[in-house]
């Protein structure tokens, strides 16, 4: 069952059986979520809870009665605290400002009116980092329901939409520096549907329900991206057709010369600009990949054309030929390392997409019509490439992705493997968590799925607090080599047995993919050994639980030289040991950096 | 004008997922199991849409029972 199909009013009308048959889905993930609102929140949370069933989670919510998000953060967190939510969404509106400046306000006054708003919001979000400690979302504000003073109110210190602008813009400022809050656009949200298609007056005094339905269920998809960005269950990669969709024509027909795209004509330009969109998605850290019914050397000859923005170097993944698309689809998700719930794939032939939706589950298959000025607004509503944050690695994951394809080139050269590790000439550097990466391993926790033995999803607090409570080893490690720098990438977290502090528990291992097979977990696994050593552990004990998607790792800690203790915990699960008293550095390929912190 | 009656009855055996349910004209918040002050909402809203009608936070007020809402929308459909 796909919602994606039925239209608002169907979700609405058959939200309950829709909701009895999603819940029954295999797999779905726990999720609490705490939602404090300015308004009756209900219809909201309704919907939400529709679209993160399709998206793969079991949420159960908290909502705080009408309009106590202040009382129930500030004076009461204890509630929210023991309902242990994964997240709180602080959902206010417009309607809840509470210290609006006068109309008669001076400028001078203006700031004071500002910080007196932004105080009150502070403390809500203060009080559930102290309290609840848990992921904060807090949506900005729409602009008012009437302008008072007309062009005016947005230019005079009196005017609310000034104000509204100017608190959008502090708790902006505020979610950028602070990694616990994110923040929701429901500014933009409002924008895009259209005031007077947002505001309902005769809701907002009948229920004190403040928007539409299509203002609710715009909150609600938008909120489901957001969550689906923390787990990390965003998309990574834009699979694209050729012919009709990066330009247009039929390259094979009509001739390289001939494909409309540049800035001759409108419809050439519209596949300019969609070229543009794709190019700075890339940028952002997405991945695009070619995926065409064409004669190879034809298709690429279209991006020697002198007008196409996007070039050759700019895909991670290029397939041409007359294979069926779902097959070739499914290489490029080998090539690349990933999964193909992390792909989007757009062609303007409606066949086509749906022989590659029918084909592979979990890919998202968007229909964008056939009209490529609209591709891009479509891409961009259905928000698959939603993010937290950019990390540093974000914005150089194309890079890397090149890079790796370079190194495939170099390993072909080699007699053994050993001699083609030592000529990538590769450093690590591998230390405890501390402060500059606390973030970046977090996110790492949530977003591999396949070099990850157990699975284990942390939060940033859950993180933060493996350091702080003594009782836990973590570790990362970065890998950089003569093509660049890979980033952190690799994860292991013990937990020391609190019964037996000779042994520990190794809770998470996880490496990313675009380094698989450089030896990187065995230069891991001497830095954790001799940590754990220096604290007077002899025993590491490994297990590896099964998921759809890691069963590259079963024999991971048999390939360490760990030995089996039980396969005992249910379908597949193995516990592994290794007595590490007498343990000796392994790593040869790999140059380890002096470490920095014991 | 057809009798909405059955038109209506289904809305509300979606909306509360009940196949079974069956609704008269004096069906009523009071007699009709989870026809609670959010599910009201979601009656109204669902009603409006599928007849394209907004009804005024005055007649809302009006409204006592299904025969009054039926009433209502007729009112509303024949003033289209």
């Amino acid at each position: 069952m796909n919602l994606h199909s039925y239209s608002l009013d169907e979700l609405l009308l058959k939200r309950r059986g829709l909701r009895r048959r999603l819940l029954a889905t295999d797999g779905l993930k726990e999720i609490r979520i705490a939602v404090l609102g300015g308004t009756t929140t209900n219809e909201l949370v309704d919907l939400l809870e529709l679209l993160l069933l399709n998206s793969g989670f079991r949420p159960t919510f908290y909502q705080s009665d009408y309009g106590r998000y202040y009382e129930d953060a500030v004076l009461e967190p204890q509630t929210i605290a023991d309902f242990q939510p994964d997240l709180v969404y602080v959902h206010t509106c417009s309607l809840n400002i509470q210290s609006p400046p006068p109309v008669s306000c001076s400028e001078d006054k203006f700031g004071t009116y500002v910080e007196s708003e932004m105080n009150r919001f502070r403390a809500v979000w203060r009080s559930l980092e102290a309290n609840v400690g848990c992921q904060i979302i807090q949506n900005n504000f729409e602009p008012p329901a009437s302008a008072l003073l007309g062009n005016l109110d947005a230019a005079s210190p009196g005017g609310l939409s000034r104000f509204i602008a100017e608190l959008n813009r502090a708790v902006a400022a505020e979610a950028a520096t602070n990694p616990r809050l994110l923040l929701q656009d429901l500014n933009a949200i409002a924008a895009r549907i259209g005031m007077n298609q947002w505001f309902d007056p005769e809701r907002w005094f009948s229920y004190k329900v403040a928007n539409t339905v299509e203002g609710s269920f715009g909150v609600a998809t938008s909120l489901n991206a957001m969550i689906g960005a923390m787990y990390g269950r965003s998309r990574k990669v834009l699979v694209l057709d050729l012919d009709n969709t990066l330009w247009g024509g039929v390259i094979g027909d009509d001739g390289a010369d001939k494909i409309l795209i540049g800035r001759e004509t409108p419809i050439a330009e519209a596949y300019t600009a969609f070229q543009e969109y794709c190019l700075a998605l890339r940028e952002r850290g997405i991945l695009l990949a070619v995926c065409s019914k064409n004669d190879e050397s034809i298709a690429k000859s279209g991006f020697a054309h002198p007008d196409s923005v996007l070039k050759l170097e700019h895909f991670s993944a290029f397939k041409a030929n007359w294979e069926p698309k779902h097959e070739n689809i499914l290489a490029i998700a080998q090539d690349l390392n990933l999964g193909v719930d992390s792909f989007v794939f757009v062609d303007d032939n409606p066949a086509e997409r749906a022989i590659v939706e029918g084909q592979i589950p979990g890919i998202a298959v968007p229909d964008v019509g056939s009209d490529v000025s609209k591709y891009a607004s479509i891409l961009d509503a259905r928000r698959y490439f939603e993010a937290t944050s950019l990390a540093k690695e974000d914005l150089t994951r194309a890079k890397l992705y090149e890079e790796n394809a370079q190194r495939a080139q170099l390993e072909q050269k080699f007699a053994n493997y050993g001699e083609y590790l030592d000529s990538l000439e590769m450093t690590a550097e591998i230390d405890v968590f501390n402060p500059t990466y606390m973030e970046r391993v977090a996110q790492l926790t949530n977003k591999t799925n396949q070099f990850n033995l157990t699975t284990r999803r942390y939060t940033l607090a859950e993180i933060e607090s493996t350091v702080s409570d003594g009782r836990h080893i973590g570790i990362y490690g970065k890998l950089t080599d003569r093509f660049g720098d890979n980033g952190l990438i690799s994860i292991v977290l013990g937990r020391v047995d609190p019964n037996d502090r000779s042994v520990l528990h190794l809770d998470l291992w996880l490496m990313s993919c675009r380094v698989l097979k450089r030896e990187m977990e065995i230069a891991m696994l001497d830095a954790i050994a001799d940590r754990a050593r220096e604290r007077g552990i002899g025993t590491l004990l490994g297990y590896y639980l099964p998921t759809a998607k890691n069963g590259m790792v079963k024999d991971h800690y048999e390939k360490l030289g760990f030995s089996l203790v039980s396969n005992e915990q249910g379908a597949g699960a193995t516990t592994w040991s290794l007595d590490i008293t007498n343990y000796a550095a392994r790593s040869r390929h790999i140059r380890t950096m002096e470490k920095v912190n014991a | 004008m057809p009798d909405l009656l059955p038109e209506i009855q289904d809305i509300f055996r979606d909306i509360f997922d009940e196949e079974s349910l069956v609704i008269t004209r004096e069906s009523n918040a009071s007699n009709v199991a989870d026809w609670d002050s959010l599910a009201h909402v979601n009656l109204v809203t669902a009603i409006e849409k599928k007849y394209k009608i907004k009804f005024a936070l005055a007649e809302l007020q009006e409204l006592k029972n299904v025969g009054d809402m039926i009433d209502l929308i007729e009112k509303k459909l024949a003033e289209k």
